[in-house]
């Protein structure tokens, strides 16, 4: 659906996309995962055709994006950052204006805004000014905007930045119904966002394309491992000698001095499986007294981190 | 694609009312055209709008930018220029339509000054020659002036600076053909200057002699200043 090859944009001497590359099929969500800065909004840009590309080739559904794409453009809804609005018109005012300049036949135009008040909750606010609205609500009134035209592909900018919880679970559930049968590309610099709404993520960091595929492919890539604190009562020198008996899990390092009764530790393990019981049974066989045995996952936080710090 | 120009021209002419903005400049440009016209109106005792249109360029080189100073600075300050220009409607149309707006509200406030010339035939028998001329100068003029707004508009997300520059290069062009800046001499510059300048066009226009070269000179303006706005959008406006 969406196809982006050696993607290049720069302005000036920035080189805000470098080289970027990916595919997006029909009916997928895709998260941008990258830091701010890292040339998320400069790649939807190009893709919506609002900047045109240095280099490189950018196509929707088989047509390629220039400035004056007409057909690329009419197939994209888009939600820019922030999601700027006519502040001095009515909301529905300003969604049968876009309606309209998106070639939504005059006849058409009420029931496609009807159905837009109902999908984003705008029943409240529908004959408010935009200028008045709160933030969320700008947001839906974006989003709103974005699909009048029934678009194939949506493409949204940020679209929880400055809400609040509640406010980001509804517009989360909103993309993930969008999802189900559109093709939907969202920034994000939180990943909570991206394992919540989105079946693949792309992670960009500094215009490059540093890692992209499933959650499940990109914590594995990056060679995410699964620690476990565990603490044991009995002496180090115990400890050190019965570890190695472990299998697939290793010592990770103390979190206790020496000499403490009550000896905590961290071990690794670097398949994605759980070995809780296996410690546990070691445990028992070496007749250690376990008090404690939690295990944490490598989040897709720590792997952004990996991978987007300089 | 005409529908679209027609669509947002509407909007954006609309939009000069959905504020005070609009009644507020209306009100301030018909006080002072009125006050200015009628104060030495009836002590010259001529039936005749000539004065009228000798200052109205002058009046024009204020309320014509602060029509324009918005529409462009405004839509990058809101980040609105993204949502217009991802839309699927070509660059030109969007600018044109904003243009027109901008040129209704200017026809809008010629037409609200039309008593001013009923007025001066209740009492006399003017020429209608010079008038009609010098509404239709007035329009074009308006048109120039808008086009050279607009442009500076593009450049900056502030109004105010958008409002100072118009005035600004609005003044120079107006200036550069008349003969205090020439100096009564005449060689190749100065003959460049006098057919670059607002002013002799106007002028003639406004004696009533609709010449087509005038019109075309009008036309010219309006168009390289909304070219030059069409690649200032394309370019440095969308970084």
């Amino acid at each position: 659906m969406i196809h982006v090859e050696h993607l290049h944009k720069s302005f000036g001497s920035v080189h805000a996309v470098d080289d970027v590359s990916f595919e997006v099929s029909r009916g997928e969500v895709v998260g941008l995962l990258g830091p701010n800065g890292a040339g998320k909004t400069t790649t939807m840009r190009v893709i919506t055709g609002y900047l045109s590309a240095n280099e490189g080739l950018v196509s929707v559904d088989g047509v390629p994006v220039s400035e004056d794409g007409m057909e690329t453009r009419q197939k994209i809804g888009y939600l820019p950052e922030n999601s700027p609005l006519y502040l001095d018109m009515e909301v529905y005012e300003f969604l049968s204006y876009i309606a309209r300049l998106r070639n939504v036949s005059a006849k058409k135009i009420n029931r496609r805004i009807i159905e837009m008040i109902e999908i984003c909750g705008l029943k409240s606010v529908i004959g408010r000014q935009a200028g008045k609205l709160s933030k969320g609500y700008r947001q839906r009134v974006g989003l709103a905007a974005a699909m009048i035209h029934k678009p194939p592909i949506l493409i949204l900018d940020e679209p929880t930045s400055g809400l609040d919880p509640n406010q980001i679970y509804e517009i989360r559930e909103l993309i993930k119904n969008i999802g189900q049968e559109r093709t939907v590309i969202l920034s994000t610099h939180i990943m909570q966002e991206v394992e919540a709404t989105c079946s693949r993520a792309l992670i960009i960091n500094s215009g490059k394309l540093v890692a992209h595929g499933t959650i499940d492919e990109l914590l594995n890539r990056s060679g995410a491992h699964i620690n476990y604190t565990v603490s044991i009562k009995a002496t180090r020198r115990q400890i050190e000698e019965r570890v190695t008996l472990l299998n697939n899990v290793n010592f990770g390092e103390w979190l206790t001095d020496e000499l403490s009764e009550h000896q905590r530790l961290t071990l690794r393990c670097s398949d994605r499986t759980n070995h809780s019981e296996e410690i546990f049974n070691w445990a028992v066989k070496n007749a250690f007294i376990l008090t404690e045995l939690t295990h944490e996952t490598t989040s897709l936080e720590s792997v952004f981190r990996e991978l987007t710090q300089n | 694609m005409k529908n679209n120009i027609f669509i947002i021209a509407k909007k954006e002419y609309k939009a000069y009312f959905l504020s005070p903005i609009a009644y507020v400049y209306l009100i301030t440009f018909l006080v002072i055209v009125n006050w200015l016209f009628f104060r030495s109106f009836f002590l010259v005792g001529q039936a005749d709008m000539r004065q009228f249109f000798g200052m109205m360029p002058w009046i024009f080189l204020f309320f014509v930018p602060a029509v324009a100073m918005s529409k462009w600075s405004e839509e990058r300050k809101l980040g609105t220029l993204e949502l217009l220009f991802t839309l699927p409607i070509r660059d030109i149309d969007i600018i044109i339509a904003k243009f027109l707006a901008g040129v209704g509200l200017i026809a809008t406030a010629l037409i609200l000054t039309f008593p001013i010339a009923i007025t001066v035939a209740l009492v006399g028998n003017p020429d209608w020659g010079p008038i009609i001329g010098g509404y239709l100068g007035l329009l074009l003029l308006g048109g120039a002036y808008l086009s050279i707004g607009l442009m500076i508009s593009s450049l900056t997300e502030n109004q105010i600076i958008a409002f100072i520059l118009g005035v600004f290069l609005c003044f120079i062009i107006l200036i550069i053909g008349t003969p205090m800046v020439i100096g009564g001499t005449s060689n190749f510059i100065t003959n460049i200057l006098q057919y670059a300048g607002f002013t002799p066009h106007f002028d003639s226009i406004s004696r009533g002699v609709v010449d087509s070269s005038d019109i075309v000179y009008y036309f010219s303006v309006m168009g390289l200043f909304l070219y030059i706005n069409e690649r200032i959008l394309k370019g440095i406006a969308r970084r």
